[in-house]
C-alpha cells in the first residue's frame, strides 16, 4: 500500500466516523461505540477489498458483506453512504419513523444491505450459507462476515463456523471486533470469550490477528484470505479495537455503546475529527 | 377406511423433493442429522450433491438457508416440527422472516402422532409460532396426494413457507387428478347443520365423522383446510353463514392454530359458536399413535360428540 493510499484510506475513515456522530446524533440513539471501533474496517472493506457497483447494489457478481454485529449499523450506513450507495446527506434520518434507515441493518430497505441483522449470533449462519451457495453455484464471490467480541458468547456462531469449515468454505471471511466492551461492561468480566484465537483455530479456520486500526495489517490479512482460497479453509481475522475510536470521550468506554452524542458531544466529537483530517491534509 | 392406502406425508415430502429435483436445478435441501426420519434422504440419494447436511445444529441450518436464499437458490431447510419451528423460531422469524426470504421449511414429526418419543419431541406449538410470523404462509396436508402437490406449490411461490408433515401412515383419500392450491380449502362433504373444518391427518377423521354424523341424521359440511395462513376467509365465513355452527380439528394445541385462526375470523365478521378440537393446554406422553390420539380425543368418535354436543343433541 503506497503512503498516498494510505492516506486517502485514512481520510475516508475520518468521514466514516463522522457520519456515525452525525446519524447517532440525528437518531437521538443508536450504537457509535461499537460503530467507530470497526470504522477502518468498513472503510477498507467498501474502499479497498470488496467489489462492490454503488450504481447497481444487487449486482450479483459482487462480494458480500453480512454484519453480524447488526447494532453497528450506523458504521455500515455511514461507509454505504460514502462509497455512493445513498446520500450522506440521509445519515441523519437513522432510526427515524419515515426513514429507510433502520435501527439494524434491512436488506430490503438499505441500498447496499446485503443481509438483514441485528439478532446476533444469526448473521454469521447467513453469510456461510451465501458462501456455501457461492460455492455451489461455481461463483466468484467472496463472503465477509463481521462480529463482535461479545458476540462469540452466542453458541450459533460456534454452528456457522463448525458449518463453514466443514464445507470448506475458503471463500468466507470472519472478521472479528475485539474492542474488549460489551454493554454490562468488559467482555471479560461479563463473559470472557477468550482465548478467541486458539477457538476459532481448533474450530478449522486460518486465524489471523492484526490491529484493526492499521490499513497495512488488513491488506496483509487480506492478503492471507484471498492466498487461502482453493485450501479449503475459512480465514478468521481478529482485529484488536478500541471502542468509540477517533472521539476521545468516547474511547474504551461501555457507556457509549449504545447512547447518542448529545449537541454539545456531537460539536466535541466533530471538532476532534475535524482535526484529525486536519492533521492528514498536512 | 379398512383397505385404504396409508402412507406417511413425510414420506410425501421425500418423493416430491426428488421429483421436483429433476427439473428445478436450484432447489437445494438441508438437514439437520435427521435425513432418514425426515425422507430427505431419497432426495440424497437421487441428488448428494444438492443436499446439505448441517448436523445437529437447526439455528444454523436456518441461517444457512437464507444465506442460500439471496444467492438465488430455493432451500428446503428440514427437521422435525419441535426444532424447526420451536428451536429456531428466532432465527426463522429474524433471518428468514424478516427479509422475507425465499426459504421453505419442511418440518416433519408434528403433533402428538410422533408417538413413542414423548413430549419432548411432540411439537403442538409449530402453527402458533409459525402464523405469528409477518408474511410467512403455514400448511399442513391431508394425505399423500396433497402432501406432495404441496411442495412443488411451495417451490412455485416466491416467498417463505412452513410445511407440517407427519411421521405416522395415515390414509390417501385424494385422487390423483386432485388440484392443491395455496390458501385455498377444499369441501369434502356438504351439509348445512354445521362444517367440520379440519386440517392435517385429522382430516381423514373429520370425513369419518361426517359420515357417522349423517348416519345419526345430522348433516355436517367437511372442510380440508390445508393452508393455516393465509386463511381462506371466503370458505369460512361462508361455511359460518350457511352452517351457523363451526368444529375445527387439528393435531395441535387449542391456542394458536387453526382453531384460533378460525374463532378469530368469525369472531370479527361472522359470530357463530366454534368449538376447537386439538390439544387442550397439556403435554403429550409417549405410546403407539393410534391410541395416543384417541386418547387426547383425536379421533372421529370424539368429533362426533363435540359436533352433537355444540349442536344440543
Amino acid at each position: 500500500m503506497t503512503p498516498e493510499e494510505k492516506r486517502s484510506l485514512q481520510l475516508t475513515a475520518v468521514s466514516v466516523r463522522e457520519g456515525i456522530l452525525t446519524s447517532t446524533h440525528g437518531a437521538k440513539a443508536g450504537h457509535p461505540g461499537g460503530s467507530l471501533s470497526s470504522a477502518d474496517m468498513f472503510t477498507y472493506l467498501y474502499f479497498k477489498e470488496m467489489r462492490v457497483d454503488p450504481g447497481n447494489p444487487r449486482w450479483e457478481g459482487r462480494d458480500r458483506f453480512v454484519l453480524s454485529k447488526g447494532h453497528t449499523a450506523p458504521g455500515l450506513y455511514s461507509a454505504l453512504a460514502q462509497r455512493g450507495f445513498f446520500p450522506v446527506e440521509d445519515l441523519p434520518t437513522l432510526r427515524h419513523i419515515d426513514s429507510y434507515l433502520q435501527g439494524h441493518p434491512n436488506m430490503n430497505t438499505v441500498p447496499g444491505v446485503d443481509m438483514s441483522t441485528g439478532s446476533l449470533g444469526q448473521g454469521i449462519s447467513a453469510a456461510a450459507g451465501m458462501a456455501k451457495g457461492a460455492k455451489f453455484l461455481n461463483k466468484d464471490v467472496n463472503v465477509y462476515a463481521l462480529l463482535g467480541d461479545g458476540e462469540l458468547a452466542e453458541g450459533q456462531v460456534w454452528e456457522a463456523v463448525m458449518f463453514a469449515a466443514h464445507y470448506k468454505l475458503d471463500n468466507l471471511c470472519v472478521i472479528v471486533d475485539i474492542n474488549g466492551l460489551q454493554i454490562d461492561g468488559r467482555t471479560s468480566d461479563v463473559m470472557n470469550t477468550e482465548p478467541v484465537d486458539a477457538k476459532f483455530a481448533a474450530f478449522g479456520c486460518d486465524v489471523v490477528k492484526i490491529d484493526g486500526h492499521d490499513f497495512g495489517q488488513m491488506e496483509s490479512a487480506f492478503a492471507r484470505f484471498h492466498a487461502n482460497q482453493g485450501g479449503g479453509r475459512p480465514t478468521c481475522i481478529l482485529m484488536k479495537t478500541t471502542k468509540g475510536k477517533g472521539v476521545s470521550y468516547m474511547e474504551d468506554n461501555a457507556g457509549w455503546h449504545g447512547k447518542a452524542p448529545n449537541d454539545e458531544e456531537y460539536a466535541k466529537g466533530m471538532a476532534e475529527l475535524a482535526g484529525a483530517r486536519r492533521a492528514l491534509e498536512v | 377406511m379398512a383397505d385404504v392406502k396409508k402412507i406417511a406425508t413425510r414420506d410425501s415430502y421425500g418423493s416430491a423433493l426428488k421429483e421436483l429435483g429433476a427439473t428445478a436445478e436450484n432447489l437445494v435441501v438441508l438437514d439437520a442429522d435427521l435425513a432418514g426420519a425426515t425422507k430427505t434422504a431419497t432426495f440424497q440419494k437421487a441428488y448428494p450433491e444438492r443436499h446439505f447436511d448441517c448436523g445437529i445444529a437447526e439455528a444454523n441450518m436456518t441461517g444457512v438457508a437464507a444465506g442460500l436464499a439471496t444467492m438465488g437458490l430455493v432451500p428446503f431447510a428440514s427437521t422435525f416440527a419441535m426444532f424447526a419451528a420451536g428451536r429456531a423460531f428466532e432465527q426463522v422469524r429474524n433471518t428468514i422472516g424478516y427479509p422475507h426470504l425465499n426459504v421453505k421449511i419442511g418440518a416433519t414429526h408434528g403433533g402428538i402422532s410422533v408417538g413413542e418419543d414423548g413430549a419432548s419431541h411432540q411439537c403442538c406449538e409449530d402453527f402458533a409460532l409459525m402464523r405469528s410470523i409477518p408474511g410467512m404462509t403455514v400448511m399442513c396436508p391431508a394425505d399423500d396426494v396433497e402432501a406432495r402437490q404441496m411442495v412443488k406449490a411451495a417451490y412455485e411461490m416466491e416467498g417463505p413457507v412452513y410445511m407440517r408433515f407427519g411421521r405416522a401412515a395415515t390414509p390417501v383419500f385424494h385422487s390423483e387428478d386432485f388440484k392443491f392450491e395455496i390458501g385455498k380449502g377444499e369441501v369434502l362433504r356438504d351439509g348445512t347443520d354445521a362444517a367440520i373444518i379440519a386440517n392435517g391427518i385429522m382430516v381423514p377423521e373429520a370425513i369419518e365423522a361426517g359420515n357417522m354424523l349423517a348416519e345419526a341424521g345430522i348433516q355436517v359440511r367437511v372442510i380440508n383446510m390445508a393452508t393455516i395462513k393465509p386463511l381462506d376467509e371466503e370458505l369460512v365465513l361462508k361455511a359460518a353463514r350457511e352452517c351457523g355452527k363451526l368444529v375445527t380439528v387439528e393435531e395441535h394445541s387449542v391456542i394458536g392454530g387453526l382453531g384460533e385462526a378460525v374463532c378469530a375470523l368469525v369472531s370479527e365478521k361472522s359470530p357463530v359458536p366454534v368449538k376447537r378440537v386439538g390439544v387442550n393446554d397439556e403435554f403429550g406422553h409417549s405410546g403407539p399413535a393410534a391410541a395416543l390420539l384417541a386418547q387426547f380425543g383425536l379421533c372421529a368418535d370424539n368429533i362426533v360428540k363435540q359436533t352433537k354436543a355444540l349442536l344440543g343433541k
